[in-house]
């Protein structure tokens, strides 16, 4: 049976898995899908309140995204979560290893949360990892 | 008839030209009609997918000029 769960997995930094990670998540949400997102190693520090570093490009396309009017990551992932009702749970490991609190990030974002939790959570979803 | 709301997606890449699309759906009314302007081709093929997807009346699309018009009925 099909269904209507997604769960989005991003561990990336890099520009292009973060924008087709957000594209995914964002326009689930807005089509009614639940939507469930886990950020993790070198994607969480892009939602560090603050962080102004770009993430870097892997190729070609990363370097058309940035020069051509497409919309941000983070744009996309906060409309999810307004536009959508998704859920982003920061991974609980990747904020101690970087050593962030929770109210230093988006605003946007859930409570951390950590691995055990979010595989049972996401156990009747569809896992998507960027 | 009321008039038809514009939503300009022009010169934004995909989904920009949706998203401008749910937050003009948010402050609309059942029954308006609006019509979304893109330059995005893609825009304009996944955009009436969307609508049949949630359910709101699709009404026309229309190319002038590099410019898609996307006409649309508010449901629900």
């Amino acid at each position: 049976m099909a269904t209507n769960k997604i769960c989005v997995v991003v561990v990336s930094g890099t520009l292009e898995r973060l924008q087709m990670a957000a594209m995914v998540a964002s326009v689930a949400a807005v089509s009614g899908q639940d939507v469930m997102v886990f950020l993790s190693m070198n994607a969480l520090s892009h939602f560090v309140k603050g962080n102004t570093v770009k993430a870097p490009h892997e190729g070609e396309m990363g370097a058309l995204i940035a020069s051509h009017k497409v919309p941000e990551f983070k744009t996309l992932f906060e409309q999810a979560v307004e536009l959508g009702d998704a859920k982003i749970y920061p991974c609980s490991m990747a904020m101690d290893i970087l050593g962030v609190e929770q109210d230093a990030l988006e605003k946007y974002l859930e409570k951390a949360t950590g691995l055990t939790k979010f595989l049972h959570d996401s156990s009747d979803g569809q896992i998507w990892t960027f | 008839m009321a008039e038809r709301k514009i939503v300009d997606g022009r010169g934004s890449f995909c989904p920009g030209p949706l998203m401008e699309l749910i937050v003009a759906l948010k402050s609309s009314q059942i029954g308006d009609e609006l019509e979304v302007l893109s330059t995005d081709k893609g825009s304009a093929n996944d955009i009436p997918e969307w609508l049949n997807k949630v359910g709101h009346e699709y009404l026309s699309t229309s190319e002038s000029e590099g410019v898609w018009h996307i006409a649309l009925r508010k449901s629900k």
